[in-house]
């Protein structure tokens, strides 16, 4: 039997998407449901002094209206941050209440008040408008860098400080400092975005009385971890009591991992109504109120030799957390920035310091990437920079302060097990035609455009699980994660996840993998994910760990069943388990030849008997049934790498950036699907060069979203981007059976800083804020015009 | 209120709808035809585009009152005799399609093109899907589709 891992397996999930059989959150309708709307705080800050709902209860078709009093009253919870993070002096981090509805303050525009639950949306919209709210507006603080300085948002919070962080020794990087030939410096801006999933949250909250079960549809990446905090911290109901589904999902990028508001709000409402409750966010919802990403402010420092060795590297950093801290809010500034900051480099001495502070605006958590694009941006912008400044090629640079040997014990944290930096990079160089660049540059030169050309060598800690590690670090949970594979009797089988695929084609590579583990035909086998009533407690998807962690338990579970069907085979064939060899669905007895196929062994698993015979095939132990299950809990995380490198042209007339190529060369370890893979690839990589040169969220001073919309919001259209090329090396991770390593977040990662490279280059190195638009890029471009006048 | 008539997918349809229902609204909750996806409030993102009389349009942009007495064609329709089109196999075999949101629109949109420009450019295509917003694919794949597509139909 042919191998299908690694194979170009088209999807099993296609032919629903693509004929309009999903069943995403908003297509769901059940009997005799209502609608809710959100009444949401205009203002970015204030206390609220009245809310009146007399006039709203009076509209027609009104159900109820709650607010923040009665969900106080109830006992039920707020929304938390899934990771305690202890600042320099050793204090812990400091977190504001968040109420699922404000009962006081509001803290950000869109932050929601009341819900207005009605019999139909349009009522419910009406009745929306006529709820009073008395507000006492503040002095909004809405600038990451001024935040510390801003007036006190959250009593007893000091300026605005959620935590003041450090990885690494300060004094070991004073004294790398001292030694250096010259100091690199460099101040940045990681632009704040808006992650826009394409389909809107959306839940539908249904309670039966009888039962006292709630039911919640909804949009998320890890349904059992929203069950669990909706449980354990919200007080919504006991998890036997709380089901939670979630059905096709139309994208997250780690804007649904976290549990919402409105989830809360609506399974505990709908119990209270004893109706089904459905929300769908309008769009202008979804900017205001899902979470945001990025928006760090960034001073670096790189120490260097004089023939370009890097000696020590300091970042400081403030990093943004909106008006609230949620679930993975303090760890992406934190843990999944500070030790990917140092890049693929070996450099002896290297601290970070992130200060997290709050502003009135959205809450700031993981999106694609989380802290790890942030840390990419730091070095890669910092050693291009030096590259500049001492007159070395950026290629060769790099290549002089890659790591020698794996594992490559990395400055800060992390070691990786596996990789070939230089491979990567001779191969990316050899795929972008890097030495015909300089030709290029004239060819642009000659038409009137500046052509510029940028590198980004990555790596990136994912596959983010190890519990042990992470619960050091201060996750609130561990982040193993778990499979269950089961037979059916006549041989088919399910395989239940505990992780979510969003886009990520689990139905399909997840079945390739258990194709090959079991010698079982792809059809016969289903993927079940995103329901807490079917499959065991898992924990999701995001941080590239569906395959990593996900995907290993899936292999474990396998040869679990394998391992009995090895028993139960000798048994039926009066062998010795140890002569039974297993291959291609198959056991075979070494010794005779005589086999059983695993379809005869699962049959035979379930119905352990013979009429007219008292032998049964099942080895005595071993009970009836073939299912196994597994909780894997790797022992480190993975690492992808690689290199990319982007050529821009640019009209000085105009300042219009068009990126003409884009190569990316990266080493994911053993691939499982190549399709799956080069899509995202494709689509991380968009995201990526939409942070650089397109996307950019933007607050005014009172903390009005300015950007709240696709008409103000720039979102990557199909003509902004050259065809991407793309390639790969391949180092096996070592730490995991399937030598895979995670491919989700690469592009997003490694796209920015490769992108700015090259427009940065183009400009005759002036540093140019992303997103690089026309109008910074004009003026840039006018600047350069002025300097190479004087010097000439 | 008012009557909306409609030929969907190739079925005679008679409603009831407030005056003020939008032909996506109607097409989803009126009909249950619920692969017609809205995507943002601003008609900019294209997960809603459909087929009326032959044409591509934002069904978020028009009113079902409006089109009332047309022919409508939603991605439910693009199906024959349980074959898919074949511009949705090309999305299939080409991977143009990851979390399947913006799929519908996506693929109703593309058809329109092909019926207008049979062998369209790169360029051409990425021009005509400038109002069909994915988040997922980086549209590479899309791209992809569009022109297997074309040289099948």
């Amino acid at each position: 039997m042919a191998s299908l891992v690694g194979s170009r397996v088209e999807r099993k999930e296609d032919k629903r998407f693509l004929t309009g059989k999903g069943r995403y959150t908003a297509d769901i309708n059940l009997a005799n449901q209502t609608y809710a709307i959100f009444v949401r705080s205009p203002h970015a800050r204030a206390s609220i002094k009245k809310l009146n709902i007399d006039k709203a209860l009076k509209s027609s078709g009104v159900v109820s209206i709650l607010t923040g009093k009665e969900i106080a009253d109830d006992k039920i919870g707020g929304l938390i941050a899934g990771w305690a993070i202890r600042s320099e002096d050793g204090t812990e981090m400091k977190c504001p209440g968040n109420p699922p509805l404000a009962k006081d303050n509001v803290n950000f525009v869109g932050d929601p008040v009341a819900v207005v639950i009605a019999e139909s949306l349009a009522e419910a919209k009406e009745a929306a408008e006529k709820v009073e709210v008395d507000y006492k507006v503040l002095k909004a603080v809405t600038s990451t860098a001024d935040a510390m300085n801003g007036d006190t948002i959250h009593e007893g919070i000091d300026k605005n400080l959620c935590f003041d962080w450090l990885l690494g020794d300060r004094q070991k990087v004073k004294e790398a400092f001292d030694k250096a030939d010259k100091v690199i410096s460099i101040d940045i801006i990681n632009n704040r975005l808006i992650p826009n999933a394409m389909e809107p949250r959306a839940c539908v909250a249904d309670y039966n009385a009888a039962s006292e079960e709630i039911t919640l549809y909804t949009t998320s990446q890890n349904p059992h971890l929203s069950r669990l905090i909706m449980s354990a911290f919200g007080n919504v109901a006991p998890e036997h009591k709380l089901r939670v589904v979630a059905p096709d999902v139309g994208g997250g990028f780690g804007s649904k991992i976290n549990v919402y508001n409105e989830d809360i709000v609506c399974s505990w409402a709908a119990k209270k109504i004893n109706r089904a409750i459905k929300w769908v966010a309008e769009r202008s919802e979804s900017f205001l109120t899902d979470i945001h990403g990025r928006d760090h402010v960034t001073h670096a420092e790189l120490a260097v030799t004089k023939d370009g060795k890097f000696l020590g590297f300091k970042n400081e950093t403030i990093a943004n957390l909106g008006a609230y801290a949620r679930v993975f809010g303090t760890v992406t500034p934190t843990y999944l920035f500070g030790p990917c900051a140092t890049g693929v480099y070996e450099i002896p001495a290297a601290y970070t310091n992130v200060k997290a502070v709050y502003t009135n605006t959205a809450p700031v958590d993981a999106y694609r990437g989380a802290g790890r694009p942030e840390a990419t941006y730091t070095i890669e912008r910092l050693v291009e920079k030096a590259s500049m400044e001492l007159g070395i090629d950026k290629t060769e640079l790099r290549i002089k302060n890659f790591p020698t040997a794996f594992p490559f014990k990395q400055t800060l944290v992390h070691t990786v097990d596996s990789g070939d930096y230089v491979a990567g990079m001779e191969k990316a160089k050899q795929m972008a035609d890097y030495k015909g660049f300089e030709a290029r540059r004239k060819e642009s030169e000659a038409k009137g455009k500046l052509r510029g050309i940028g590198v980004t060598s990555y790596f990136e800690a994912c596959g983010i699980a190890p519990s042990a590690a992470v619960m050091s670090l201060g996750c609130g949970v561990g982040l193993w994660e778990s499979a269950e594979v089961r037979f059916n009797p006549t041989g088919q089988v399910t395989v239940y996840t505990g992780s979510h695929s969003h886009g990520q084609s689990h139905q399909t590579t997840f079945a390739q993998i258990a194709a090959d583990e079991l010698g079982v035909p792809i059809e016969n086998i289903d993927i079940v994910h995103g329901d807490t009533d079917k499959g065991t407690f898992g924990m999701g998807t995001y941080g590239s760990r569906s395959l990593a962690v996900g995907g290993i338990a899936i292999v474990n579970a396998c040869k679990k069943i394998v391992e009995k069907g090895k028993r139960v085979t000798a048994k039926m064939l009066e062998a010795n388990p140890e002569d039974v060899e297993f291959k291609d669905g198959e056991f075979v007895v070494s010794k005779s030849n005589k086999k059983k196929t695993i379809g005869e062994v699962a049959f035979a698993c379930y119905l352990p008997g013979v009429r007219d015979e008292m032998k049964s095939p099942l080895p005595e132990g071993d009970e009836p049934g073939l299912k196994e299950t597994s909780f894997y809990d790797p022992s480190n995380f993975s690492f992808p790498a690689g290199t990319h490198i982007a050529e821009v042209e640019i009209d000085p007339e105009t300042g219009h950036v068009k990126l003409e190529k884009y190569t990316a060369c990266d080493d994911f370890g053993r691939i499982i699907n190549p399709m799956v893979v080069e899509g995202q690839v494709h689509g991380g990589l968009a995201q990526g060069i939409g942070q650089a040169l397109y996307e950019n969220a933007e607050y005014d001073e009172t903390g009005q979203l300015m950007t709240g919309s696709y008409m103000d919001y720039t979102m990557p259209r199909a003509d902004n981007f050259p065809e991407f090329n793309i390639g790969y090396t391949c180092t096996h991770a070592t730490t995991n059976p399937l030598g895979v390593k995670g491919c989700g977040e690469a592009g997003a990662i490694a796209a920015p800083p490769t992108v700015m490279n090259a427009v940065i280059d183009a400009l005759g190195g002036q540093e140019v804020t992303m997103p690089a638009t026309a109008e910074k890029v004009w003026k840039a471009c006018k600047n350069l015009k002025k300097s190479n006048a004087k010097a000439a | 209120m008012g009557k909306i008539s409609l030929e969907v997918n190739g079925r005679k349809v008679e409603k009831e709808a407030s005056d003020n229902t939008l032909l996506s609204t109607f097409l989803r909750e009126h009909l249950q035809l619920t692969g017609t996806h809205i995507g943002c409030d601003t008609s900019q993102c294209g997960a809603c585009v459909v087929h009326v009389d032959g044409n591509s349009l934002k069904s978020c942009t028009a009113l079902a009152a409006d089109v009332n007495g047309s022919k409508v064609t939603t991605i439910e329709g693009l199906e024959t005799n349980g074959k898919m089109h074949p511009m949705q196999e090309a999305f299939k075999k080409l991977h143009g399609l990851q979390c399947g949101f913006c799929t519908p629109g996506m693929v109703m949109s593309a058809v329109d093109l092909l019926q207008k420009n049979k062998k369209p450019s790169d360029t051409e295509i990425r021009d005509w899907l400038e109002g069909n917003i994915c988040r997922c694919t980086g549209y590479q794949n899309i791209v992809a589709a569009v022109k297997e597509a074309a040289t099948k139909m």
